[in-house]
């Protein structure tokens, strides 16, 4: 609700809309994806993620920021707690773990990084720092 | 074939088949405004009911998806049909906004020499059986992605500004169309404020020298950018003077509006203090 | 000693590729540089209206090609810039395959010979004609406006450019103050870092650039408009100078009221 009003007194400028749009469609240009496949990447990386840790679905943000020469795409996953599978390998597992109640909840990054140039595809990946 | 088509009362088209109008928009020139003008009449027509599919014929310099918003639902697109990579159901996008639009993009990593006129021709036959109408957004120039473009269609809207290159290009393109297809005219970003001070050709001095039949006259608006950066055809926006234009043009088109088109007038020195900029 | 080639080109028509080579050419040949312009749009030429030499063409560039008139026969000089500035027009009646890549390099190649500066302006698209044009250049301005469709273009332009080795620079045209200012328009820095394109010039939209197409006369020579001095400026860094960017963000007061763009 407060988003919604948010929205209706204060619209997002067009040059935002319009800045992030071309972000993308270049992206998939560039790349040589359809948009939707950008889409379903975003989605699958999700799921990957939530293989392992409980992620809270309705905060992810999967961006894609122009740095300097490449495409860089910039995942910011919060994690609400840690899957019972995700502890298997441990030797004695506690009993269940107490639910992690933190408001803030810590935050996966994955950062990678695309040639901005096909002629020039190499990928890099960026080790990204810990947030938290 | 020409008997065929020049029969004034067409015979009734075989099992339930329609043969819808097919439509270039051209110009000649590059950024007078065809893709804008491609979107927003597809939205006006497609809004009274009709069947509208729109085709970008710009290979390599796509931009259709951009204006109409709908860049992250392309799949597939005109090269995968035509080399049979893709069933055309599953290349045409539709529009949640309005239900009976579809568009069918460009490939924008190939070039339009990849494009067999032949094919191209064929899709677009294809198409005129399925929809009322078939728009296609021609790229600017007159090399071969013109040529494409025009080789399906038996009407022309022609999009010209009031400059005079325009004009000139516009000229040469109604030349180059020649006498199969019907040509009509958009004057786009007419700025009534220079025309009055002499700054600007008016659509009078346009036609003049281009002697068309006047489909419609779009006056400047800064609304126009914005509605491109959002996405949003200004078409779709019931409030605005230059949604309203393009939804009279839509109405020409159809027959339903056979009123004389309107000239934008200078707005008011009040208006222009208030309600000016956006 | 042999000139800078340079091609103007965009992707996307319309958004000012004919105005930007006029007006820098004269902007250069007003610093004593001589200069030809050479109209690549072989079927839908406009540099000569653009410069109002419409009337004085005699020959084209697919005439010099095909050998039935010497190269200087077919350059027209513009009388208000002395000898300095003359224009190669393109023909209109004929079409872009009836010259070839290496064909309009060559004719760019003997002009180098004969000025310090050959700036081609290119069609729009990316077809035969963008690939004619970008034959003969050893460099390369991209113009833009600040508009998604342009800027898309652009970047595809960019990446044939940089696949064919040219190094480029940018010219943001049409901006409007107001717009950016509501946000309603990218900003310049907007566009320069979706890009990633080194800038050289920043031209605001301006009426002026309509009603002097009209007269056919450069902007670059109506002293009295603001253009005349950016143009200037964009030369003099084309040229090696650093000369800082025209601040377009300070609206007077007045400018806001009559809801003019400020320069």
């Amino acid at each position: 609700m407060i988003e919604f009003l948010k929205r209706l007194f204060n619209p997002e400028p067009s040059s935002v809309t319009a800045r992030e749009r071309l972000r993308l469609v270049l992206l998939s240009d560039h790349l040589a994806l359809a948009p939707d496949v950008v889409e379903s990447l975003k989605s699958d990386l999700i799921a990957v993620i939530s293989k392992y840790v409980d992620v809270d679905a309705d905060h992810c943000d999967v961006t894609f920021e122009q740095q300097e020469s490449v495409v860089a795409m910039l995942a910011n996953i919060p994690i609400l707690g840690m899957k019972p599978t995700a502890r298997a390998p441990r030797p004695a597992p506690p009993p269940e773990p107490p639910p992690i109640a933190d408001p803030s909840p810590a935050s996966a990054s994955v950062s990678v990084s695309k040639s901005r140039r096909r002629r020039r595809r190499k990928a890099s990946v960026n080790a990204a720092p810990a947030p938290g | 074939m020409h008997e065929l088509r020049e029969d004034p009362v067409p015979a009734a088209p075989p099992e339930g088949q329609r043969r819808g109008r097919c439509i270039v928009v051209t110009s000649g020139k590059g950024g007078v405004g065809k893709t804008t003008t491609t979107a927003n009449v597809g939205v006006a027509l497609a809004s009274t009911g009709a069947r509208v599919v729109l085709v970008d014929a710009d290979v390599g310099l796509r931009n259709l998806d951009i204006v109409l918003g709908l860049e992250a639902r392309v799949r597939h697109h005109v090269l995968d049909v035509l080399e049979g990579n893709a069933e055309l159901d599953d290349a045409l996008v539709s529009d949640k906004r309005v239900p009976t639009l579809k568009l069918l993009a460009a490939s924008q990593t190939r070039e339009k020499d990849d494009v067999d006129t032949a094919a191209f021709k064929g899709l677009i036959d294809k198409l005129r059986e399925r929809f009322d109408y078939v728009l296609i957004d021609c790229p600017a120039g007159i090399e071969m992605g013109f040529q494409n473009a025009i080789v399906g269609a038996d009407e022309a809207i022609i999009v010209c500004t009031p400059e005079v290159s325009a004009v000139r290009d516009a000229d040469r393109v109604v030349g180059l169309l020649g006498e199969r297809v019907t040509v009509k005219l958009i004057v786009n970003r007419l700025r009534p404020a220079l025309v009055k001070r002499g700054k600007m050709l008016s659509v009078d001095d346009v036609n003049a020298i281009l002697r068309l039949p006047l489909l419609g006259v779009v006056a400047e608006e800064p609304g126009v950018i914005v509605s491109t950066n959002k996405g949003e055809p200004i078409a779709l926006d019931a409030a605005s003077p230059t949604g309203e234009a393009y939804r009279k043009i839509a109405g020409r088109i159809v027959g339903t509006d056979t009123s004389t088109p309107e000239i934008p007038r200078e707005a008011s020195f009040f208006g222009k203090l208030f309600g000016g900029q956006r | 000693m042999s000139a800078r080639r340079i091609v103007v080109t965009s992707g996307k028509g319309g958004v000012g590729k004919t105005t930007t080579t006029a007006n820098l050419g004269a902007a250069l040949a007003l610093r004593g540089k001589r200069v030809v312009l050479v109209d690549a749009d072989i079927g839908l030429r406009n540099l000569d209206l653009v410069l109002g030499l419409e009337k004085r063409i005699v020959f084209d560039i697919v005439e010099v090609v095909e050998g039935r008139c010497q190269l200087r026969q077919a350059l027209i000089k513009d009388k208000r810039f002395g000898e300095s500035l003359s224009i190669l027009p393109a023909a209109q009646t004929r079409d872009k395959t009836a010259v070839t890549e290496n064909q309009f390099a060559k004719v760019i190649d003997d002009l180098a010979e004969m000025c310090d500066y050959a700036i081609i302006d290119c069609p729009a698209g990316i077809e035969h004609g963008f690939r004619n044009a970008v034959a003969g250049a050893r460099e390369a301005i991209v113009v833009t406006t600040p508009e998604v469709s342009a800027i898309r273009d652009a970047d595809r332009v960019i990446g044939k450019l940089n696949e064919r080795g040219l190094p480029m620079r940018l010219i943001i045209n049409r901006i409007r103050p107001d717009m950016v200012r509501s946000g309603d328009m990218l900003s310049v820095d907007d566009v320069c870092e979706i890009l990633s394109a080194e800038l050289l010039g920043i031209v605001p939209d301006d009426e002026d650039v309509i009603d002097t197409t009209n007269r056919g006369e450069p902007i670059a020579l109506k002293t009295d408009s603001r253009l005349a001095g950016i143009y200037e400026k964009i030369a003099r860094r084309l040229e090696g100078d650093i000369v800082p960017f025209t601040d377009l963000s300070a609206p007077t007061f007045l400018s806001r009221l009559l809801g003019r763009k400020a320069g």
